[in-house]
């Protein structure tokens, strides 16, 4: 089974990389793109055939190495 | 003393808190190997800055899960004192030693150049050689600095006196023009609730002999050895 | 034919860059038609950049010996004695092409390649230097580039906590389509225990390790011997992508080996991989080697035996290994996490044979491929526009009327500006050793365990090389010695990257030639012995060249660290020299580019006599303990020279008034000329006398200026008696315009 996971910062917390993007776009003429977040994305192979029993792994890797749930949210799609 | 330097894929400042403690200093430096499951016979561990695992996916992430992390979660636990400098800081964050967690620096280059920093607690073991309020001029190299928490954390660690050093300008005020990488609060140091758990993002071991322009930095190396003496002198007694 | 191997025709021939006359070569070596792979591993080796092809006969005229040289060129870094049983090795190497079509991972594999060439010798990296050349800054393109590129070498160099102390960046719109991205490395190493890029012992184990093999950058030694041109951003796959966390495993890993005295030879797989690697091992024992692809660590499945020989994946290594000592090897490597695998034996036949699943896929004499290339005496002539370059007529050229206004220009003109946007982005003290961070006239890095101390340098004006390549070559040759004395230190290796365009070229193989001939002479007489170098031909676009580019990369010793020199202004009080002579010297200058829009005529006069009494001059002044500070005369002449000495200390600013005597030259010659051999320095008033006497005992003109004091720089020009005042400028608008000026241009505001 694949999982595909995304990392981004909390909403509330100051993403300059973001920032810079956005205003890169707008100097490019891109006047209508707002709110860039930039996270990260990461796509494993899981050996589990049980969805549930990959989503409560996936769960964990992320709590435990993937995401800092200080400052980062995560969500995974499984398939 | 007998120092510990956690050396991790990737520290890259391991000889050079070594260099301080032993060829300056005077005392004894033992390299912790990262897959060292005992700190045994230390009197205290640093773990030094660097890019340990490459800095890949967060600072310090992949490190906090080293076997040595439980072994210096322990010694932390007794007591025992532990610096984190730089990306030692980051580890100690990730491993839940100290509270909060480092975003990229706001500029989001890497920054390196000579800060001050003002000490806001002279009274840990750290920092007992410097007066309350004293300046230092110190470097700081990192992309990651910018350190966050938590509102009601925030005021937890101002309410303690846990904030063992802020980014100020050379005659003292906490500005945010001075900030290197948009911490909260100019933070640049913190520490446990115990004051035995240090961890700060300026170098202190680069700024210990004056042939390298500044020696603001020795002062933290040799409150911290003396402090070491003092519990040894006071346990024989 | 093995299978699924594409036949040689003249089109794979000509796609692999050999000429018919080089396959001819290849066809009497072998006896018979090579296959696929050989042909590749022919290109590549055979290639300008692996083989030297155009340059050999040239390079070989360069002084490469004297007293201290432990190991000249010809091996992975050269290296050079410093006393106490150690040796300071170094390199500098190009990584321009790969740098244009990806700008961070071409400047970062460029240092993780020379940071290799360092520590294979058993030598730890203790200092990175850079040398760049971009267009200018209004293009978003060029500041694109210089973005990338800072951040690439930041990247892998921060990551390898090898500190960047230095270099030097240049802008010129000639560089636009062919930035440089040249990178010096300096380590220190014991002197008996260099290691060398050799395959001796028969029956010795051959042992892979680093990361593992995979198809990035096939070919990208052809590509640094090709010429740009527009199809070039779609070559982007060949382009490599570093790991710096692995390569700082790979340089502890190779320093554990090395202390631990299991090795025979060791070299890193750079240029053409598994081939170059292998083939010049064993070339230069004498011997053979044989490889067995079916163990080498793979990244990718269904890779071919072409394929393995000809990547360029980053962070590998091959050693041989004592025999008996494979396991501890294995041991070692597998500690630090990295991939390693016995991949073959050192044979008595001196041929590299490759074998895939028990096939034998490759059969070539190691010497064949490693020294026994193409050798070009290339055609040289000097180009038909040589003589308008160097025409100029000054009378057609006003003087100076508003002299603050063309030093505020001068400040701000990125090339002179502060460079401190780039090197706060490198750590340059991690190591704890440096003692002269980037902004002075030369890094200098201590040697712990030691009072001793290094200086380095990197240095090329290359549109003096374009006016006059030989007076070039001399000048920047002159310069870099010139910048290590003014920081206390005496000369003693150089390492040389020289980047030119098409060698096919007579106009250009003239330049080169040239650029070596003044090399040698400056060279010569300085008694700096060349221990290594690489040279970059290809360098041109749409048939455009860049100038004439060979970049010096300079080592000088300081014994008494406590002797090291800085460029700025210490104290109140102090007097101003000026050392050596003022000459109308407007000609490839700064000034006469930036405020006059033009880069022409001959560039400054130079004796090498003058100048070595200079050099002596100074460096004996420093190491007697007579001065304060000492600062190169460079680009934008004396003006620029004691503005630069007034803002660029860490401990602030200091002012000076200053009159300087005009004679017979014009105002801008006497403020901007960029006059060789002079070099200002600041002195204790109580040193003064001495300081003259010594001057005058040694031969050099020199002549008290003025006073460091107040907070503004102001200049005079006396005439006869007349004084005018020139130049009156607070220095922390001086500092605002020259610190802050790259940042700006690159943020584009």
């Amino acid at each position: 089974m694949k999982a595909k996971i995304h990392v981004t910062l909390k909403q509330g917390i100051l993403d300059p990389q973001g920032k810079a993007i956005e205003h890169a776009l707008d100097s490019l003429g891109f006047k209508k793109a707002a709110n860039v977040r930039v996270g990260k994305y990461m796509e494993l192979d899981i050996d589990q055939t049980d969805k549930a029993k990959a989503e409560a792994e996936v769960k964990a890797m992320c709590e435990k190495l993937l995401a800092n749930t200080i400052i980062e949210e995560y969500r995974y799609e499984l398939g | 003393m007998n120092i510990g330097v956690v050396v991790f894929p990737g520290s890259n400042c391991d000889h050079d808190c070594a260099h301080v403690v032993k060829d300056v200093l005077g005392h004894d430096v033992t390299m912790v190997w990262h897959k060292e499951a005992s700190l045994a016979g230390l009197d205290a561990v640093i773990l030094p800055g660097g890019f340990s695992y490459g800095d890949y996916l967060r600072t310090g992430a992949i490190a906090r899960f080293s076997p040595v992390m439980q072994a210096v979660k322990q010694f932390a636990g007794d007591g025992g004192l532990v610096l984190g400098i730089c990306n030692g800081f980051q580890i100690l964050l990730e491993a839940g030693l100290l509270p909060g967690a480092m975003l990229r620096n706001r500029s989001l280059h890497f920054v390196c150049k000579d800060v001050y920093v003002r000490v806001e607690n002279a009274a840990t073991p750290f920092t007992s050689f410097y007066k309350p309020g004293q300046i230092l001029r110190i470097p700081v190299a990192h992309a990651d600095g910018n350190y966050y928490t938590d509102p009601v954390t925030l005021a937890g660690l101002q309410a303690n006196a846990q904030v063992t050093f802020r980014y100020c300008t050379a005659d003292g005020k906490v500005v945010p023009e001075v900030n290197p990488n948009g911490s909260l609060d100019n933070i640049a140091g913190i520490c446990n609730a115990g004051g035995n758990v240090l961890g700060m993002m300026p170098h202190p071991e680069r700024c210990v002999e004056a042939v390298l322009g500044h020696d603001d930095g020795r002062a933290l190396f040799q409150s911290m050895l003396t402090s070491l003496e003092q519990k040894k002198l006071a346990v024989v007694r | 034919m093995q299978a699924g191997m594409p036949p040689i025709t003249q089109d794979l021939i000509a796609q692999h860059n050999l000429t018919s006359e080089e396959y001819q070569k290849i066809l009497a070596i072998l006896g018979r038609e090579p296959n696929f792979t050989e042909l590749g591993m022919f290109s590549v080796m055979w290639s300008e950049h692996c083989s030297y092809k155009s340059s050999r006969v040239h390079l070989k005229k360069l002084p490469t010996t004297g007293p201290r040289v432990v190991q000249g060129p010809g091996e992975n870094a050269g290296a050079v004695d410093i006393g106490e049983g150690l040796c300071a090795v170094f390199k500098m190497e190009s990584h321009n092409h790969p740098s244009f079509i990806e700008p961070y991972q071409g400047a970062a594999t460029g240092v993780g390649g020379i940071l290799r060439d360092i520590f294979t010798m058993g030598a730890r990296p203790i200092a990175l230097l850079d040398s760049l050349r971009f267009g200018e800054l209004h293009s978003p393109k060029n500041r694109h580039l210089v973005k990338g590129v800072v951040s690439g070498i930041a990247g892998y160099g921060n990551c390898m906590g090898v500190p960047t102390v230095g270099g030097e960046i240049v802008f010129n719109d000639i560089y636009a389509l062919n930035p440089l991205v040249n990178v010096f490395c300096l380590g220190i190493a014991k002197k008996d225990k260099i290691f060398r890029g050799t395959a001796a012992g028969v029956g010795n184990p051959v042992i892979y390790f680093g990361s593992k093999t995979g198809r990035d950058g096939i070919h990208g030694a052809t590509m640094a011997s090709d010429s740009f041109d527009d199809t070039s951003e779609q070559k982007r796959p060949t382009v490599q992508v570093g790991d710096p966390f692995t390569e700082k495993l790979l340089l502890e890993a190779c320093l554990e080996l090395m202390e631990r005295d299991l090795l025979v030879g060791i070299q890193d797989m750079g240029a053409a991989g598994l081939t170059s690697s292998s083939c010049e091992m064993a070339s230069r024992a004498g011997n053979g080697i044989e490889l067995d692809l079916t163990v080498v660590p793979r990244r990718e499945p269904g890779m071919t035996p072409y394929e393995i020989m000809l990547s360029e994946s980053q962070e590998r290594m091959l050693m041989v290994a004592k025999a008996g000592k494979e396991n501890e090897c294995v041991a070692v490597c597998q500690k630090w996490d990295l991939d390693v695998a016995v991949v073959g034996k050192v044979t008595a036949d001196g041929i590299l044979r490759v074998l895939d699943q028990g096939t034998v896929v490759a059969e070539i004499p190691a010497k064949a491929l490693a020294d026994d290339g193409p050798r070009y005496e290339r055609p040289y002539q000097p180009p038909a526009y040589q003589d308008m370059l160097t025409n100029l007529n000054y009378d057609l050229i006003p003087d100076t009327k508003d002299a603050n206004a063309a030093l505020l220009t001068l400040l701000e003109s990125p090339t002179i500006a502060s460079k401190r946007w780039v090197y706060e982005q490198y750590d340059h003290m991690v190591r704890t050793n440096t003692m002269v961070r980037p902004g002075s006239d030369a890094a200098v890095v201590r040697i712990k365990g030691t009072n001793k101390a290094v200086a380095m340098t990197v240095d090329c004006n290359s549109r003096y090389c374009l006016l006059n390549p030989y007076e070039g070559a001399r000048l920047a040759v002159a310069e870099a010695a010139r910048n290590l004395v003014c920081s206390g230190a005496a000369p003693i290796g150089l390492t040389d990257c020289l980047n030119f365009g098409n060698p096919e070229r007579p106009d250009i193989m003239w330049q080169f030639v040239m650029a070596i001939e003044g090399m040698k002479d400056a060279c010569e007489r300085f008694q700096i012995p060349i221990v290594s170098g690489n040279v970059s031909f290809y360098n041109e676009t749409n048939g455009l060249s860049i100038y004439p580019t060979p970049m010096l990369g300079m080592v000088g010793l300081i014994e008494d660290a406590e002797r090291t020199m800085t460029q700025w202004f210490k104290s109140e009080g102090d007097d101003i020299i000026l050392l050596g002579h003022t000459r109308e010297d407007l000609g490839g200058s700064e000034y006469i580019k930036v405020v006059q829009a033009r880069e022409q005529g001959s560039p400054p006069y130079l004796n090498l006599d003058t100048e070595k009494a200079l050099q002596d001059c100074v460096l004996s002044l420093i190491r007697g303990g007579f001065l304060q500070s000492a600062h190169d005369c460079s680009d934008g002449g004396v003006a620029v020279a004691l503005t630069e000495s007034c803002i660029s200390g860490p401990e602030g600013t200091r002012g000076a008034v200053v009159t300087l005597t005009k004679g017979r030259l014009r105002n801008d010659a006497v403020l901007f000329g960029e006059s060789q051999s002079r070099v200002v320095v600041s002195v204790k008033p109580s040193h003064r006398h001495a300081v003259l006497d010594h001057a005058r005992s040694m031969g050099v003109p020199s002549d008290v200026i003025g006073t460091v004091s107040g907070d503004r720089l102001v200049i005079s020009v006396k005439n006869e008696e007349i004084v005018d005042g020139m130049i009156d400028q607070p220095v922390s608008g001086l500092l605002d315009r020259w610190a802050c000026a790259l940042e700006r241009s690159l943020n584009h505001v």
